[in-house]
């Protein structure tokens, strides 16, 4: 048997009420993620990708179609998922051990001695060590990412939704980062559906990419990267990953043409 | 090789043996960075151009009494007197200031939650706003008696408006991502309340608090014009009415300085409470 679903959108439809009428954001979504896979989502700004994660979250409902998260509808959040967004969004006035527990204090309303051990360990984890009781300001951007991730890792979800993550840090903190949460990813497995619009980044990354068209965005292109693992740096030079990016990038310009 | 006509680098190409030049501030420049010098030279001209010029022109007191005169004006009234005065004003100013804390923070907090209140509230507050309070004041006097509920009521009608704006828009200003993060969490409408919301408005908070307490002084002057046997407002309208100028200007003196201790204490609040919310320039 194939391996656990633990992601999965069945015809998934998505329309915003706006003041210019109707906007349909998604049309028809049918995609599956495996448990433990690392699926990255690639398409044009405004493809709905985002909305696309938000569903996935339980944060917004389907106005068509159907989103399961192992093999249940999901009808609310759960606590098996954990979030990064785009921007850190962390407390400006929490040091970063306060902002790793806030998962655990905005929903028991208080922190254990063992809560703050576990986020030291996940701070230490995500190379913050030493930096504990630092503010969020004191921090450079990349910083304060690990940070968002320590605290989406801080409940140890199962599932990772990521919505462009580094797209607000520079190219080389950018990679760096890239390259840390695949450590991170391989020392504790996770299914992790990363929104990206950067086609290196999606390609190091993920096992598959998965290209969405512009709005109504719907799923044009589903290939599994052709990559074993570890990888780095030197995997795009190889003749076939850079018919592999061409491909997908064919794909997204194609469509812009259109 | 040409020099560098900017002497003040020493990275340039010629260096001359033993010199150490440091790059100098200007004198001007020197004097911008003290805090308080600059401003302390400036009323300090002020002050000497309104004693000349009284001097010389012989104002009469009554149209503008010299600042030696004003110093002297303070000996009218001894210490205790000065303090009883100063207390009246200080407590009505704080009770109203306190009730429109009180009164809009849950005004902010529905005005933030729910847009039907938001639409239905607004235009009323905007209205009560819009009131000239010092017309309305001899009624609410009238109307509520001689003692301090009319008092409180006008400080808190004059101080309420900033700050149910600037905490409204405090609360709105939370970034959406943290607000879909606590909706994750599963967290409650008063976790995020507490957790997040509040502590995010409180830089917005401040500022209106500082403009609050300002106007607080204000209404409580305001009220005692209309009715009241002591406090700095019927102090200066007393003195004025007895034709005692140089006095009165002395109750203004003291009242200017009193806004200036209460808004200061209340940056100082801030500072020390909520350090990550001041500006990272002034800190």
């Amino acid at each position: 048997m194939a391996r656990l679903e633990a992601i999965r959108f069945t015809g998934v439809g998505q329309t915003f009420p706006t003041d210019a009428g109707p906007l349909r954001a998604l049309g028809g979504v049918s995609l599956t993620v495996a448990r433990h896979e690392f699926v990255a989502v690639l398409g044009p700004s405004g493809c709905g990708k985002s909305t696309l994660l938000r569903l996935a979250a339980g944060l917004i409902k389907p106005t068509s179609g159907e989103v399961a998260v192992f093999g249940r509808p999901v009808t609310e959040p759960r606590d098996d998922v954990g979030i990064v967004f785009q921007q850190p969004t962390l407390l400006p006035w929490a040091t970063v051990e306060d902002n790793v527990v806030f998962p655990a204090r905005h929903t028991r309303g208080r922190v254990s001695a063992e809560d703050r051990r576990q986020a030291r360990a996940i701070v230490g984890k995500v190379g913050l060590a030493g930096f504990e009781q630092r503010l969020p300001g004191e921090l450079s951007g990349g910083m304060q990412q690990r940070v968002g991730i320590a605290r989406a890792l801080f409940l140890n979800p199962d599932i990772l939704l990521m919505d462009e993550p580094f797209s607000a840090l520079d190219a080389l903190t950018r990679d760096a980062m890239g390259f840390e949460l695949l450590q991170l990813w391989q020392s504790s497995p996770k299914t992790v559906l990363f929104i990206t619009h950067s086609i290196p980044e999606a390609v190091l990354l993920a096992d598959r990419v998965v290209v969405m068209s512009e709005r109504p965005g719907h799923v044009i292109e589903d290939l599994p990267v052709p990559l074993g693992r570890p990888r780095d740096e030197t995997a795009l030079g190889t003749r076939a990953m850079q018919d592999y990016c061409a491909h997908l990038r064919g794909l997204l310009i194609k469509r812009k043409a259109a | 090789m040409a020099v560098e006509t900017d002497a003040a680098t020493p990275t340039g190409p010629i260096e001359f043996d033993g010199d150490d030049r440091q790059p100098r501030l200007s004198w001007t420049e020197r004097l911008i960075r003290l805090p308080v010098a600059l401003p302390l030279l400036t009323v300090l001209a002020l002050l000497i151009l309104w004693e000349a010029g009284t001097r010389v022109f012989a104002v009469p007191s009554y149209v503008l009494p010299a600042p030696s005169r004003i110093l002297a004006g303070f000996e009218a009234v001894d210490g205790w007197r000065w303090l009883d005065h100063i207390w009246a004003t200080v407590r009505v100013a704080l009770m109203g200031f306190a009730v429109s804390i009180a009164v809009s923070l849950p005004i902010a907090v529905g005005l933030a939650r729910s847009r039907v209140l938001s639409r239905a509230l607004y235009p009323l507050l905007v209205v009560i706003q819009s009131t000239p309070v010092v017309a309305v004041a001899p009624i609410i006097i009238v109307v509520l008696g001689t003692d301090d509920a009319p008092r409180v009521v006008i400080t808190f009608m004059i101080s309420f408006f900033p700050l149910v704006v600037s905490m409204t828009t405090g609360l709105m200003a939370t970034p959406p991502e943290l607000i879909e993060l606590s909706r994750s969490l599963r967290g409650t409408l008063a976790r995020e309340m507490a957790h997040i919301r509040l502590p995010y408005a409180t830089p917005y908070i401040f500022s209106g608090l500082k403009i609050s307490i300002t106007l607080a002084v204000i209404g409580a002057v305001v009220a005692e014009f209309v009715a009241a046997e002591k406090g700095l407002g019927f102090f200066i309208q007393f003195s004025t009415s007895m034709f005692k100028l140089p006095q009165a200007w002395a109750g203004l003196v003291v009242l200017v300085a009193l806004s200036l201790l209460l808004f200061q204490i209340i940056g100082l609040v801030q500072r020390v409470l909520f350090p990550w919310s001041v500006p990272k320039e002034r800190r």
